[in-house]
C-alpha cells in the first residue's frame, strides 16, 4: 500500500510549522516531542503507521478554525483523529502533515429532553451521550462495538453502525446538527434540532466522508426513549443456509427485530470457548434475534420468531427470561472478536457488504479460498442488513502470512462487490480498501465523487491518501469534456 | 415554444444533457411534474421530463429493497409494495393538490429529487433517510453511479443523499434504488383535546418523549379540524391533538392505553380514538397540507424546533394565518389568504433564529416566487459551499438553474 509522496519541503520546515502552530494554540495542545508523536502513528489498522510531524489538540472550534487556515495557507497536510479506533486506517498519519485530534473537544454542550436532542463536542464518546440521558430513559441508538471508547465526530467520519441499525439506523439518520469547518477556516452550520432544511443534504455527505471534507467541531443527535422491553431468541441451524433463509422468513414476515445477528461454527465456537454464553457447539449457524418495544408486542413476536425458526429447521432454541439471560445472548457476539483473537496471534477483520440471498453462496466460496490461502475464516454477520464480518486469522510472525491475510481480504470483498455487494459496510475504505475502489467504481464514478472533495477542500490537504485510489488535481477535474455540436441526438423523442 | 424532451433510455438522457451542457442551453428537468411550482421559476431553453424513463426493475421483498427508473408513477410503487404488505416508511406527502395540480401525478425521482417526508418523518425519517444508491447524469454530461443496494454501505461518498433533495440542480437521476420496509397491519389515532394549543403541543412531545412509538404527531386548530372529512374531527368544534401509533392490533391496543395514563390524563386532555380507517383519511389530509385552505394564495411550511411551534404561530398571528402543526410541532403550516408584498418573510422567516429552522414559500404565485426567495437563504459562507458543490457537479448550470436560490 502506497501513500502519497511526502513533500520534501513541508519535512525541512517541520520546526517552522511546528513554531507557526504554538502561536495559535496553548502549549499543552500541541505535541512535538517524538515519543508522544509515537503514541498517534497508528489506529485500528495497526499494521500501518507513520509518524506525523506535529499532533495539535484544539479546545475550541476557533482553534480548529486557525489551525486549518494554517495549515491551508502553507500546504501543511492534516489528519483529524477522533480515538483512533478505525479498522481501516482512516486516522492514519501521513508523515509531511500534521494529526489534529479532537481529545480536547469532549464536552457534552446541551441536553434537550423535550426535543429529543443531544448537542456535543466531537471528542464526547458514543456511550457518553447514552450516559448522560439515560436517567431519563434516553439513548442514543447508534452502538459500534467500539462505543466506550470511539467518539460521537469519529463516528459521523465513518457513519457508524452497530447491531441495532437495521431498525434504528445509522449515524447518518440519527444526525440532526453538525458544526463543520473547512479547510480554510470558514465556519458552517448544517441543521440543528429542527428536521429537514432547504439546500443541499450537506450533513449527509460529511456523515461518512472519512474526514476529507471538513473537521467537525459539534454534533446534535437525536435521542430516543429506551423501548419498554427487550427479549431476545437464540436460534441454532444444521447450516448456514437454514439460517440465512429463516432471516428472510422473519423479515418477509413483516418483522424488523432490533437486533440481527448470525455467526458461523468457527465464530460459535470462539464465543463459547472465550465466554461460555450457552451457544450450541454443533450447529452450523447460530442467529440472536432481538424483539423490543411495547412489552405486548415484543411476547407476540417472540412467539412468531420461535414458530418461524421451527419452521426452517431450528435444532436450538432458547429465548430469553430475564435481562441478565439476554445480555449473556449478546456476550457471545459482543466478544467474538476478542475471542477469535485468543485463539489465533493475529486476526484480520473484514466489512463487506452482501445483498442477503447470497450469504451462502458467499460462505462457500470463502471456504474454498480459506483452503486455497491456508488461512482459517471465522464469520460474524449483521444479518438483517447483510454486512458480513469475515475474521481471518493469521500470524503476523510468520513470514508472508500477513500479505496472504490480505490478499484473502481483498478477494472475499471483491466478492461482496461481485454478487451486488460493497466494498465496506461500517469500517470505512480509508487506506485499507482504497485500491480496491476501482472494483466497485468507474473512473467517472471516482471523478464524481473528487470533485465533491475539490468543492470542500480544493488544496486537498485533509485525509490525503485515504479513500481514492488516485488524486487528481482539482483543476483537472473541472476541466469539462464535451465540445459544442459534436453529439447530434436524430433519434430523440421531441413534443 | 420550447422544446420538450422525454427520453426512454440512459442513452438518450445522457444525449440531452450533453447537448445542454454543449450549447449551454439551461434545462429545466421534471419527473412527471407535479411539484413544478415548488421553487424559483426555472428559466430554460428546453424542458426534461423523465415521464417515459419508468419501471421497476427490481423488487426484492425479503431484502427490504426496491429499484425503479425515476420517471416510475409513485402510485405504481405504492400499489406493487401494497401487495407485499410493505411500504415507503417515510410516507411521501402528494403536493399536487397544494401546488394547483392533480394528486397522484407524482413520480417516484421527484419524491427523491424533493425529499419531501410526510407525518411519519419524526419516526421512519425522510426521503434521504431510505434511498440507497443511485444512477445519474451529472452536468458534465457523465453517467455515473454512487451507493448501492444494501443497507450499509459506507464505501465513498453518500452521494444518494446529497441528490435526494437538490431538485434536480445536481445531477439528472435515472434509476433509485431505495429501502422499503414492512407496512404496519393495524393502527388508531388518539385524539385529544380541553387544551388550549399550549398544552396541546406539549402534550405531543411528551408523547415523543415516551416509549409509544408513536408514528405521527399533530396539533389541528380548530379552523383545521372543521376542514376534515372524517367526522370525529369535523364535529370536535375546537382544537385537537392528534397521536397516531401503528403496528399489530395487541400493539396499537396497548400503547393507545399507555398514552391515556402518561399523556391525557396527567394533562387533564380527553381522549377519543380512531379506528384503522378514519386514522388512515385524518393522516393523509394532513400529510397532503389539505387542513388549511387548498386555495389560500399563499402556503408557508416552516420547520423549527418541536418547542418552537408556539413561538412560529404567534409571530405569523398579525397574518392571520390558517394553521397545521405536524412532527410534533416541529413543522408548522401557515396558509395567507392575502398577499403582503414580502409574502409575509418579515413574521414568518424573519423571526427564525439562523440555526433555527427553515421557512419554505411553498405555493406562491409565480412573480412572487422570483422577488421573495421560496426556498429558505443561507448564510453567506453556506451560500458559498453550496455553489462550489454545484460547480461541482454542473459547471455549466445548465440543470435547473436557479430552482434553490437565484445564485445556483
Amino acid at each position: 500500500m502506497d501513500m502519497p509522496e511526502p513533500d520534501g519541503a513541508i519535512l525541512a520546515r517541520q520546526s517552522e510549522i511546528v513554531a507557526r502552530l504554538r502561536a495559535l494554540v496553548p502549549s499543552e495542545a500541541l505535541i512535538v516531542d517524538e515519543a508522544l508523536r509515537r503514541v498517534y502513528e497508528c489506529d485500528g489498522l495497526t499494521a500501518y503507521r507513520a509518524l506525523p510531524l506535529a499532533v495539535v489538540l484544539p479546545s475550541t472550534t476557533a482553534e480548529v478554525a486557525a489551525v486549518l487556515a494554517l495549515c491551508n495557507a502553507e500546504g501543511v497536510k492534516v489528519v483529524p483523529r477522533g480515538a483512533g479506533t478505525s479498522l481501516s486506517g482512516g486516522a492514519l498519519p501521513v508523515t509531511d502533515g500534521i494529526v489534529l485530534g479532537t481529545g480536547k473537544l469532549n464536552r457534552i454542550l446541551e441536553i434537550d429532553l423535550e426535543n429529543r436532542t443531544v448537542t456535543a463536542q466531537p471528542g464526547v464518546t458514543n456511550l457518553a451521550i447514552t450516559r448522560a440521558v439515560e436517567h431519563a430513559g434516553f439513548y442514543y441508538a447508534p452502538d459500534p462495538s467500539s462505543q466506550i471508547a470511539c467518539t460521537i465526530g469519529g463516528n459521523i467520519a465513518e457513519n457508524s453502525g452497530g447491531v441495532h441499525c437495521l431498525k434504528y439506523g445509522l449515524t447518518t439518520n440519527n444526525v440532526l446538527g453538525l458544526e463543520l469547518v473547512l479547510p480554510n477556516g470558514e465556519i458552517v452550520r448544517l441543521g440543528g434540532k429542527h428536521l429537514g432544511s432547504d439546500g443541499y443534504d450537506l450533513m449527509g455527505v460529511i456523515t461518512g466522508s472519512e474526514g476529507l471534507l471538513g473537521v467537525v467541531t459539534e454534533v446534535t443527535v437525536r435521542i430516543l426513549q429506551k423501548p419498554e422491553t427487550a427479549r431476545a431468541v437464540l436460534i441454532g441451524f444444521p447450516s448456514v443456509e437454514q439460517g440465512g433463509s429463516c432471516v428472510a422468513a422473519i423479515i418477509a414476515d413483516g418483522i424488523i427485530p432490533g437486533g440481527l445477528e448470525m455467526m458461523d461454527r468457527p465464530a460459535i465456537n470462539a464465543a463459547e470457548d472465550f465466554v461460555g454464553a450457552g451457544y450450541p457447539r454443533e450447529a452450523g449457524s447460530l442467529l440472536i434475534c432481538e424483539l423490543d418495544g411495547p412489552a405486548a408486542e415484543v411476547d407476540q413476536l417472540v412467539e412468531t420468531v420461535a414458530s418461524i425458526a421451527r419452521q426452517h429447521g431450528a435444532t436450538f432454541l432458547k429465548v430469553s427470561e430475564s435481562e441478565e439471560e439476554r445480555l449473556r445472548f449478546w456476550a457471545g457476539r459482543k466478544n467474538a472478536f476478542p475471542a477469535v483473537g485468543r485463539i489465533s496471534p493475529d486476526y484480520y477483520c473484514m466489512d463487506g457488504t452482501i445483498p442477503r440471498s447470497q450469504l451462502a453462496h458467499v460462505l462457500q466460496r470463502m471456504r474454498a479460498m480459506s483452503e486455497h490461502y491456508g488461512l482459517a475464516v471465522a464469520n460474524v454477520f449483521h444479518a438483517g442488513d447483510g454486512n458480513l464480518h469475515p475474521l481471518i486469522m493469521y500470524d503476523a510472525n510468520r513470514p508472508g502470512e500477513l500479505e496472504r491475510a490480505e490478499a484473502f481480504g481483498a478477494e472475499i470483498l471483491k466478492l461482496c462487490v461481485e454478487v451486488g455487494g460493497v466494498l465496506t459496510g461500517e469500517h470505512g475504505v480509508g487506506v485499507e480498501k482504497r485500491d480496491l475502489m476501482p472494483e466497485m467504481f468507474t473512473e467517472a464514478d471516482l471523478a464524481q465523487q473528487q470533485r465533491l472533495k475539490c468543492a470542500f477542500d480544493p488544496a486537498q490537504i485533509l485525509n490525503p491518501g485515504k479513500v481514492f485510489p488516485r488524486l487528481h488535481r482539482c483543476a483537472e477535474l473541472g476541466r469539462m469534456h464535451i465540445h459544442k455540436g459534436a453529439i447530434p441526438f436524430p433519434d430523440l423523442p421531441r413534443f | 415554444m420550447r422544446e420538450v424532451f422525454e427520453p426512454t433510455s440512459l442513452d438518450e438522457l445522457e444525449q440531452v444533457v450533453r447537448w445542454a451542457v454543449a450549447e449551454e442551453a439551461p434545462l429545466e428537468v421534471i419527473g412527471r411534474g407535479s411539484k413544478r411550482g415548488l421553487g424559483r421559476p426555472v428559466d430554460a431553453r428546453a424542458e426534461l421530463r423523465l415521464a417515459r424513463m419508468s419501471g421497476i426493475d427490481m423488487y426484492e421483498p425479503d431484502e427490504l429493497v426496491m429499484s425503479a427508473a425515476a420517471g416510475t408513477p409513485l402510485i405504481e410503487i405504492e400499489a406493487m409494495l401494497a401487495e407485499r404488505h410493505q411500504e415507503l416508511a417515510f410516507e411521501p406527502a402528494d403536493y399536487g393538490v397544494v401546488l394547483g395540480g392533480p394528486a397522484n401525478l407524482q413520480s417516484i425521482g421527484g419524491v427523491f429529487a424533493c425529499n419531501l417526508a410526510g407525518p411519519r418523518r419524526i419516526k421512519a425519517g425522510a426521503a434521504r433517510d431510505h434511498i440507497l444508491g443511485v444512477q445519474c447524469v451529472t452536468g458534465h454530461g457523465e453517467t455515473i453511479k454512487a451507493g448501492g443496494r444494501v443497507m450499509k454501505n459506507v464505501t465513498g461518498y453518500d452521494l444518494p443523499k446529497l441528490l435526494a433533495g437538490s431538485y434536480g440542480t445536481l445531477a439528472v437521476m435515472s434509476r433509485i434504488t431505495f429501502k422499503v420496509l414492512p407496512a404496519a397491519t393495524d393502527r388508531a389515532t388518539l385524539l385529544l383535546s380541553g387544551g388550549d394549543m399550549t398544552k396541546l403541543l406539549t402534550a405531543l412531545r411528551r408523547a415523543m418523549g415516551s416509549s409509544c412509538e408513536v408514528s405521527a404527531a399533530a396539533v389541528l386548530p380548530e379552523r383545521a379540524t372543521a376542514r376534515s372529512a372524517v367526522p370525529e374531527v369535523a364535529g370536535a368544534g375546537r382544537a385537537l391533538a392528534a397521536l397516531r401509533v401503528e403496528g399489530t392490533a395487541t400493539s396499537v391496543g396497548y400503547r393507545l392505553d399507555a398514552l391515556m395514563r402518561v399523556v391525557a390524563r396527567p394533562a387533564g386532555l380527553e381522549a377519543i380514538r380512531l379506528g384503522a380507517d378514519a386514522t388512515r383519511r385524518l393522516w393523509r389530509e394532513i400529510r397532503d397540507v389539505r387542513l388549511v385552505d387548498a386555495l389560500a394564495p399563499l402556503l408557508w411550511r416552516v420547520t423549527c424546533a418541536p418547542t418552537d411551534a408556539a413561538a412560529v404561530a404567534a409571530r405569523a398571528a398579525p397574518l392571520d394565518p390558517e394553521i397545521l402543526f405536524d412532527w410534533s410541532g416541529g413543522l408548522v403550516w401557515l396558509a395567507l389568504g392575502h398577499v403582503p408584498a414580502d409574502a409575509g418573510c418579515g413574521q414568518i422567516r424573519a423571526g427564525l433564529a439562523p440555526g433555527a429552522g427553515h421557512a419554505t414559500l411553498v405555493r406562491a404565485p409565480e412573480e412572487l416566487r422570483r422577488i421573495v426567495p421560496p426556498m429558505h437563504p443561507e448564510p453567506v459562507l453556506l451560500e458559498g459551499l453550496t455553489r462550489r458543490v454545484k460547480q461541482g457537479f454542473d459547471p455549466k448550470g445548465v440543470l435547473n438553474p436557479g430552482r434553490l436560490a437565484a445564485a445556483i
